[in-house]
């Protein structure tokens, strides 16, 4: 009877994680999250098209030079990161590390540069739409960076468990999509605030 | 050949406390969300008692006003976002893994996360009613500027507390979108390619992908309101430059959508049983499934149709009153593809298929009301009255709400192992159809006399056609009795059902009832041919029959 071979006693069908799996509920996630700063940015060009003061009493605008600076440091750490993916896929854990605790590095030199933008600023979040939406988008995608440089730390300790990457990516990659993400919508929003004043 | 060629299967006998626990199986989940579903469908519905029972004479004498602006607020919150939604992910939860072959979903315990969130903002909103001030008072779809009002001053209010049960609804259903989709698209059995899918398999997949693109919006727009009403901005406020209608933009760009989140899994359960209980393949399967992606397509660009009285553009309005009436197109192809799978069949009226043909009936006419309503002219006429509350009642419980009841009915069997009573289903849906239609059939004339929704107190003319409406509602209220009976009674000790007691074909149906707990493990059969192969003697799976004789061997084992 061939039946009997269909089922094996002793050995309970496993089905616990799927890391292929993961990666495409990660990017399924990440379409997703894109549609709320989507909804951000046309709520702000929204209001900023129809208002008829814009900017709030005594602000002439944002000054562009050191958020300029912030924006070519987290452009940059996309390449660092696409590196360190790149030596975690030849094996060269040591360079992998390197790079990747480099763009975590820039990430929280992102995160300062823009606390000290925020600490120099004449508004709040309080005046007007200019105000509110200014720290929404700026204050959501920090925290978007924040949870970032959270994740690239536990890839890197987690990098330390032995074989925990001989089997597959096991996250690098999907943190990396995420720190992708995060660097194209940090692009559109410097555009939409600082360049189009 | 005699049983014990069979190993001994390792039968738990898992008891209740898995259903209170943080279980990941899908199929505990499945049950976890339907009962809490119930519990909150209790609640709500008694609120609508409440709100019918004020509607009843003319005057505002049952309730306060204040108190009957909270209770409305929250009868339709609370019939969204803890009962439909739930219920219909529950569903998800039992029919996407058995109906594809998968032992479980790709994330079992994203998915017990998302399951455990529903009880907890659901005990959020349900403690908004004790909080002073009172619940939220500005409708579900809390527009401003009645919605970022905090006259009390409180920073525990009772809006507040709706924003942020919204939101974790919206985490929450973002989970289980996530799961569903991954699930779809990387756990399907051999054999299963995308067309030989079932078509609630489909729907789920149309639906859920809207819940994706669709709640992030509703998401940021509800953190704009709560910083707008807890931290003083002006996104919405228009003394600070914000802008009120850029709410409704948010709030419609998910909520329209919502309703086929809702609507779309009906069609698939509908295009499960007409083929069961006719005896017949689905009429057109293709299109029924196709259909499904071209109303996600069309369902994101409709929503400014709700706004048309709210000051936008008249191009807007022309444009979206176009997009609105083409949705009739994918949705007239599935109900004639319904009708097709009807025509000339066997038709075996059960409680499934009674509550399917009464849900067609209602969507029909719910479809005819929305064409009515796309119109811009007739829409400004009839805006904001009860033409509206009758036509998205006519939606929403005239054909979900009993799409859902035929899907219980018709899977009951399956996952719990019991075969529910056919005589108290009967007269469940007798109750459910005769009390809906008569709920919701008066509210069409009172609209159009200009009878506006969300009033307690009313100009006399109005009376008769309110007191049948109430009468149908307390009919309604009555319908529930049997039901819950049914399914008590059916679960404690209802006659064991076999495999497959409708002799239905599909995946689910090779498997025992109730399932074990992988589904079929390690032995996946693979699908050789499409769904609904009722009357073609085609098998849907390779050695079809052994497995069959197989489960009946079981059966007669036990």
């Amino acid at each position: 009877m061939t039946t009997t071979t269909l089922q094996q006693p002793g050995t309970p069908a496993e089905h616990e994680q799927h890391p292929k799996h993961n990666l495409t509920g990660f990017i399924i996630f990440l379409c997703s999250e894109s549609v709320i700063f989507l909804a951000f940015f046309s709520g702000y060009a929204l209001l900023k098209t129809s208002a008829l003061n814009w900017l709030p009493d005594g602000v002439d605008g944002l000054e562009w030079r050191m958020p300029l600076v912030n924006t070519i440091v987290l452009v940059s750490s996309s390449g660092t990161i696409a590196l360190a993916e790149h030596f975690k896929n030849r094996e060269n854990m040591l360079l992998f590390r390197g790079f990747w605790l480099m763009s975590m590095a820039m990430g929280a030199y992102f995160l300062y540069g823009q606390a000290v933008e925020w600490s120099g600023l004449q508004f709040g979040f309080t005046s007007g739409t200019f105000g509110g939406t200014f720290y929404l988008l700026t204050g959501f995608h920090g925290l978007h960076v924040a949870t970032g440089i959270l994740l690239m730390g536990l890839m890197l300790i987690k990098s330390f468990i032995p074989g925990n990457y001989s089997g597959g990516e096991q996250g690098v990659q999907a943190t990396s999509l995420f720190w992708h993400f995060v660097d194209v919508i940090w692009i559109i929003l410097f555009l939409l605030i600082y360049v189009w004043q | 050949m005699t049983i014990a060629t069979f190993p001994p299967e390792p039968k738990p006998e898992p008891g209740w406390g898995r259903y209170f626990s943080f279980c990941t199986d899908a199929k505990v989940i499945g049950i976890q969300y339907i009962v809490t579903a119930f519990f909150f469908f209790l609640i709500g519905g008694l609120l609508a008692m409440v709100i019918r029972g004020e509607l009843i004479t003319p005057e505002s004498d049952l309730v306060d006003r204040a108190v009957y602006n909270g209770i409305y607020t929250m009868h339709g919150t609370i019939m969204l976002f803890l009962f439909t939604f739930p219920v219909l992910n529950g569903l998800n939860n039992l029919l996407i893994p058995t109906m594809i072959g998968a032992p479980d979903m790709a994330f079992p315990r994203l998915n017990a996360v998302a399951f455990w969130l529903v009880p907890i903002f659901g005990f959020l909103l349900m403690a908004s009613f004790f909080v002073p001030g009172g619940p939220a008072y500005s409708g579900w779809w809390s527009y401003p500027p009645v919605s970022i009002q905090n006259p009390l001053g409180n920073l525990i209010n009772g809006q507040g507390m709706w924003i942020t049960a919204v939101a974790l609804s919206g985490v929450s259903s973002i989970m289980g979108a996530i799961n569903f989709v991954t699930t779809i698209l990387r756990m399907r059995a051999p054999g299963m390619t995308l067309f030989r899918m079932p078509v609630f398999c489909w729907t789920a997949l149309a639906a859920q992908s809207l819940q994706l693109i669709g709640l992030p919006a509703l998401t940021g727009g509800a953190i704009m309101l709560l910083m707008d009403l807890t931290f003083g901005t002006s996104f919405y406020r228009p003394e600070g430059g914000g802008d009120p209608v850029l709410y409704q933009h948010f709030f419609w760009f998910y909520s329209h959508p919502a309703v086929y989140v809702i609507i779309l899994p009906v069609f698939g359960i509908f295009s499960e049983l007409f083929p069961v209980y006719s005896r017949k393949p689905l009429f057109g399967y293709v299109y029924v499934a196709l259909a499904s992606f071209i109303i996600v397509g069309l369902g994101l660009i409709v929503w400014v149709h709700h706004m048309f009285p709210s000051g936008v553009a008249q191009w807007m309005r022309n444009l979206f009153m176009v997009t609105t009436m083409l949705i009739a197109v994918p949705t007239g192809v599935k109900v004639f593809a319904w009708l097709g799978t009807l025509w000339g069949g066997k038709l075996r009226l059960t409680t499934p298929m009674l509550f399917c043909l009464g849900g067609l009936f209602n969507f029909v006419f719910a479809g005819i009301t929305g064409i009515m309503l796309a119109t811009v002219p007739v829409d400004i006429h009839v805006s904001n009255t009860y033409f509206v509350v009758g036509h998205f009642h006519y939606v929403i419980y005239g054909a979900a709400v009993m799409g859902i009841f035929a899907a219980i009915y018709h899977w009951f069997p399956k996952f719990i192992g019991r075969m529910p009573y056919e005589g108290l289903g009967k007269l469940h849906f007798l109750l459910t159809f005769v009390g809906a239609n008569l709920n919701f059939l008066p509210m069409h004339p009172l609209g159009l006399m200009g009878m506006p929704r969300r009033v307690s107190s009313y100009d006399p003319e109005f009376t008769f056609w309110n007191v049948v409406a109430s009468l149908g509602a307390f009919l309604l209220g009555v319908s529930i009795i049997p039901f819950l009976l049914n399914m008590l009674s059916a679960w404690i000790r209802g006659p064991k059902a076999t495999h497959n007691p409708w002799n239905a074909i599909g995946l689910e149906w090779l498997l025992p009832s109730p399932p074990p707990e992988d589904n079929f493990g390690e032995d996946v059969p693979t699908v050789i041919s499409r769904p609904y192969g009722y009357g073609t003697g085609q098998p849907l799976v390779e050695h079809q029959d052994e497995i069959e004789r197989r489960l009946e061997l079981q059966e007669a084992a036990a």
